[in-house]
């Protein structure tokens, strides 16, 4: 079930993928791209050059000041402000001159129990000994978030604007309707790792910061540019940061966040600010999450190789180990009955169904299957290209789903260090109804020496599905494939699509399939 | 009062209380083990303290006092019971809070508390033994004949107890620990339970360790008794270790039974019911939800209706079939009718309850204004600082119409130092004079709390109604909800302008300071904000669903404008 051997080759160098149509991938040359890249409005380019970088390191000015005698008291004061229980003994243990001894043995003795009780803490679960933004890169969806120009992007749920988040730590939205660009910086919005738009809002955008939650109300008819920090409300818990993944619910009621350092993810009421943490033993933190768009499940994978899936009914979970990895990434069909995800350290996509009983009968857990199924095997495939042999292949930084249903990206991490490995998006079409069928579409890719980093799907794209990706040279690029959605009908009325499309052709389908439900 | 009706919905909160309470008492025995073992450990006899515990574990004296705890804990439940309420009482002054200290009711719950406290003080002095057990001790008086004296530290444990149980039930008042607020997160009762143990005894101890500081202060200045054989109204008595632990650790258990008791109490409770929607008995009528929804008392089983309909219309697809089912024979639509009804009258009610009150804030502002201009003038000439931090509009806006001492004249005499009042209160002022209108003042954020008290109600009304309609579109076969459609529209576009005329009263949109360690609910000091992003997303879910089709359905021309305005998702 080799997927990638099936999949036209790659372009070759200095083409570009530019959209799908007539059941192909176009691609045209860099320059014609370009020209026709920039005149689309939303294409945007940021210049890592043109960002502002700051060097802000904590405790860093600590250094720069002079030693100063205080007393004791002022010492352990400041040490207990700083550094917690840890710091105070660290500081009486250091002070052993000033303190009776036997204060200063036993503080010591303390200080090395606890310190080979949280070594041995970390040894269960490595990740607890990561500094806070490698422990943001390694769990983010985004491929080298750390370098990465752009490092959140949101499409709004019902309207064509989106939040971008920049390695300066500001965000900006976009809307092709309106002539203000509204930048937002808070004290508090630091290493940004996600950010997404509330649903059936206007106003509302959750960002998940290092420290804490930031839920910005932007009012779409303001002509401000510079929003003010009031327009932000901050929302924390002890002990639950950094914050990598956020997740509201299709309904905009709740949003649920994630922190690989804390056991409980939250649910939070946004407009009370109160937040319900739902723990469970188990994985050593949350590190993402995915809502079902029927919003009755939610996807939290952990650190170690095991994940949950939650109903949100009554917030009970399912547990799901892997045998490998921890789960590093998912995605719902639009009718939250099926997920794909990844599993570190694997090459497939795996599949599970959720066959829900009618909602309303309080089931303890909802009944799914019992084993994941292997629905695509991405594992290195060689393709000779004019420009030489090319490896396609390997381990899966991402998924997205279209809201229809019918195309799947897949970001492919690839080998940096390799140029003949390549970081790829490979994208299938998908059926959901009545079998579930997965067959090639074909790779995106984008400018030489760029790699794509980051990719989500328009939420409610007309003509087909328009998959929106950031590349590592700070380019925002949409990819729009055109085709006549045959599945469920959108969501609420978008009516038919009014452009004139191209004829699929069924054969297609017939003979490639990757994968169907009848083989499994 | 509940027995006594024969309602079988009102009897189910009556059994919800009675397992709770069977709860608290079913945990109560490992509780009390864990005191006794901490009361009694000492770490340079752990083997001889263990088995003195053991020993006293199945000692006459221990079953005693467990008995009586037991009945305390009954006596507890049976209070929460009572004192319950699902729509929190806010004080809008200084001077309305120390009439809801004083009052009669009230009273009989501190005393209950006063000496449901003695007792269990009694209990931890017979658990902890050695000098606290008896109340008399044989002392040698001058002639050498032996004569029985007071034991002032049974006393002071004692007094504790009841001191506890005072401040315990007056902090109640003060932080609303009788408000049974309802989660938006469903969780089963064990969860629940589990999840708010740990905060409910970082309460508990916390709130021991501030009473009985304050009660060792209390204690210093009035424990004076000539009978004791080692006074103790001394600092140096007073500042014996082991006893202040024991009076911790004494009122910490304490007050984590009676905690213990009220948390079980209110996730009991506040647990879903499920009403049926219809039935085909006549008898069986006046359970279903329609009715239960449109019934006036008691107000719990209004809201537990209110939830039902929220969660039955967002979840079961069965049970909003029934709701958009006809009747058999006539084909009315009964039950639509009276959900839809009884919501909108709700939400209808919650509308005029915020016109009328800008209204009156608005004439009265006005009103005052003219008539104080002159005197603000004046006392701006003396506290400078003080007018510039007052934002002109501030001063118009501030109400004091349901104090009881708001005549004209005073009312003209206090208008410029409402600015005092505790939305100023970081501002220290030099006067004296300045503090004492903060009784009765009243402030905008507390009245505005106090309009939306009940507003729970309103959001799951709000839920309920867009969730309905939003499934109608594919799921109500005979149109049954259309009809309604355009009632419903103006209802919510009227309340939505309400509220945000309300927002736009000075401090009505000021966040409040939350109080995170405390057994006191505040989920009713962010009611209006829930409310108010409830109400956008209600109106969003309708306007996403149908979209354009609404430009069918009549409605005035204000309310079609903030229509569009949805419908391009710029609100």
């Amino acid at each position: 079930m080799c997927s990638l051997a099936l999949f036209p080759p790659p372009l070759p160098s200095g083409q570009t993928t530019l959209c799908e149509s007539n059941n192909e991938l176009l691609s045209g040359t860099t320059t014609e791209d370009r020209l026709k890249l920039e005149s689309s409005p939303l294409s945007l380019f940021f210049p890592r050059e043109s960002l502002k970088l700051h060097c802000r390191t904590e405790s860093s000015s600590k250094a720069a000041f002079l030693d100063h005698s205080e007393t004791l008291w002022m010492r352990s004061a400041a040490a207990w402000r700083d550094g917690g229980f840890t710091g105070l003994l660290d500081e009486i243990t250091n002070s052993n001159t000033e303190v009776p001894k036997w204060l200063s043995v036993s503080s010591g003795c303390t200080l090395a129990l606890l310190r080979w009780f949280s070594s041995f803490h970390g040894s269960l679960f490595p990740h607890l000994t990561m500094s806070s933004e490698d422990m943001l890169a390694e769990f983010s969806q985004v491929l080298n978030w750390s370098d990465c120009v752009v490092r959140a992007f949101a499409w709004h749920p019902h309207t064509d604007k989106f939040a971008v988040a920049l390695l300066d730590d500001s965000i900006k939205i976009y809307n092709p309707k309106s002539a203000t660009t509204p930048t937002l910086k808070h004290r508090l919005q630091r290493s940004v790792a996600a950010v997404q738009w509330k649903p059936l809002c206007a106003t509302a955008l959750a960002v998940a910061c290092q420290n804490c939650l930031l839920v910005w109300h932007v009012d779409p008819c303001s002509l401000s540019t510079r929003p003010s920090s009031g327009c932000a409300q901050v929302l924390s818990h002890p002990g639950h940061s950094p914050i990598t993944s956020i997740a509201w619910s299709p309904s905009g009621s709740l949003l649920v966040s994630a922190s690989p350092m804390d056991t409980a993810m939250m649910v939070w009421d946004v407009a009370s600010e109160s937040g319900v943490p739902l723990q469970r033993v188990g994985g050593g933190g949350v590190t993402f999450l995915s809502w079902s768009p029927d919003g009755s499940h939610v996807l939290a994978s952990t650190p170690s190789a095991l994940f949950r899936v939650w109903e949100t009914r009554m917030w009970t979970c399912e547990r799901w180990p892997c045998v490998k990895g921890r789960c590093q990434s998912g995605c719902w069909s639009p009718d939250g009955s099926r997920l794909l995800f990844t599993v570190q350290g694997e090459t497939v996509i795996y599949a599970l169904t959720f066959t829900d009983t009618p909602a309303g009968v309080p089931t303890c857990t909802s009944k799914g299957s019992q084993a994941a199924a292997v629905v695509a095997d991405l594992s290195e495939t060689t393709f000779n290209t004019p420009d030489g042999d090319i490896i396609v292949g390997g381990e899966i930084q991402s998924l997205a789903w279209d809201p229809t249903g019918e195309r799947l990206a897949v970001l492919l991490k690839g080998d940096p260090q390799a140029a003949d490995r390549p970081a790829i998006i490979a994208v299938f079409k998908t059926r959901t109804n009545p079998i579930f069928e997965l067959l090639p579409c074909g790779f995106v890719q984008g400018e030489p020496g760029t790699e794509p980093r980051l990719m989500q799907f328009h939420p409610n794209f007309q003509h087909g599905a328009l998959l929106t990706v950031c590349w590592s040279s700070g380019r925002i690029t949409h990819m729009p494939f055109y085709f006549l959605s045959a599945g469920v009908p959108h969501f609420g009325l978008s009516g038919s699509p009014s452009l004139p499309r191209p004829q699929e052709r069924p054969a297609d389908f017939a003979k490639q399939s990757l994968f169907t439900e009848l083989m499994s | 009062m509940y027995l006594m009706m024969t309602d079988c919905s009102v009897q189910v909160i009556f059994w919800r209380a009675v397992a709770s309470i069977a709860w608290a008492v079913l945990l109560l025995p490992p509780i009390t083990a864990v005191f006794v073992i901490i009361s009694r450990f000492s770490l340079l006899h752990p083997i001889q303290a263990v088995s003195e515990c053991l020993s006293f574990l199945t000692s006459a004296s221990a079953i005693f006092s467990f008995i009586l705890l037991c009945g305390v804990i009954i006596m507890v439940g049976f209070l929460n019971l009572e004192y319950y309420t699902v729509i929190p009482t806010i004080a809008c002054s200084k001077i309305a809070l120390l009439g809801q200290l004083l009052h009669p009711r009230q009273f009989v719950n501190s005393l209950g508390h006063c000496i449901m406290g003695i007792i269990v003080a009694w209990c931890c002095a017979i658990t902890v033994g050695g000098r606290y057990e008896t109340i008399a001790d044989p002392c040698a008086q001058g002639d050498g004949s032996p004569q029985m004296c007071l034991n002032e530290y049974h006393l002071i444990l004692l007094l504790a107890g009841a001191f506890v149980g005072f401040s315990h039930s007056l902090l109640g008042v003060i932080y609303n620990m009788n408000y049974v607020s309802f989660h938006t997160v469903q969780q089963y009762k064990y969860l629940r339970f589990k999840g708010s143990l740990s905060l409910v005894l970082k309460c508990s101890a916390t709130q021991a360790l501030y009473s009985v500081r304050n009660y060792i202060v209390v204690y210093f200045f009035l424990g004076k008794w000539s009978l004791s054989v080692h006074p103790l109204d001394s600092i140096a008595g007073l500042l014996d270790l082991s006893l202040l632990y024991h009076l911790w650790i004494s009122a910490s258990f304490l007050l984590f039974t009676w905690h213990l008791t009220l948390l079980l109490f209110r996730v009991f409770v506040t647990e879903v019911y499920s009403f049926p929607v219809q039935s085909s008995f006549t008898e069986d009528a006046h359970q279903c939800l329609p009715t239960v929804l449109t019934d006036k008392q008691p107000m719990i089983l209004k809201f537990l209706a209110l939830l039902d309909l929220a969660l039955l219309s967002q979840h079961s697809p069965s049970r909003r079939s029934e709701v958009f089912s006809l009747s058999q024979p006539g084909g009315h639509p009964h039950n639509w009718n009276a959900i839809s009804k009884e919501c909108l009258s709700l939400l209808a009610d919650l509308t005029q309850r915020l016109i009328a009150y800008h209204d009156t804030v608005a004439t009265n502002g006005r009103a005052k204004s003219l008539s104080t201009g002159s005197e603000r003038k004046t006392s701006s000439e003396s506290s400078v600082p003080f007018i510039l931090s007052v934002s002109p509009l501030t001063a118009p806006f501030t109400p004091d119409l349901d104090s009881p001492f708001a005549s004209p004249a005073l009312r003209r005499l206090t208008a410029p130092m409402d600015q005092c009042s505790p939305w100023f209160g970081t501002v220290q002022s030099p006067h004296i004079m300045r503090r004492v209108p903060k009784l009765w003042s009243t402030s905008t954020g507390e009245k505005s709390q106090a309009l939306f008290a009940d507003s729970q109600a309103h959001i799951w009304a709000l839920e309920g109604l867009s969730y309905l309609v939003q499934s109608s579109f594919s799921e109500d076969q005979f149109g049954v909800v259309q009809t309604a459609l355009p009632s419903i529209l103006s209802c919510m576009l009227g309340l939505q302008e309400a509220v945000d005329r309300h927002f736009k009263l000075p401090h009505a949109s000021s966040k409040p300071v939350r109080s995170a360690s405390s057994m006191g609910d505040s989920t009713h000091k962010t009611l209006r904000f829930a409310l108010r992003a409830t109400l956008k997303t209600s109106i969003y879910r309708i306007t996403t669903t149908f979209g354009n089709h609404l430009n069918a359905v009549k409605m005035s021309a204000e309310h079609r404008k903030r229509l569009q305005q949805f419908l391009e998702y710029k609100e």
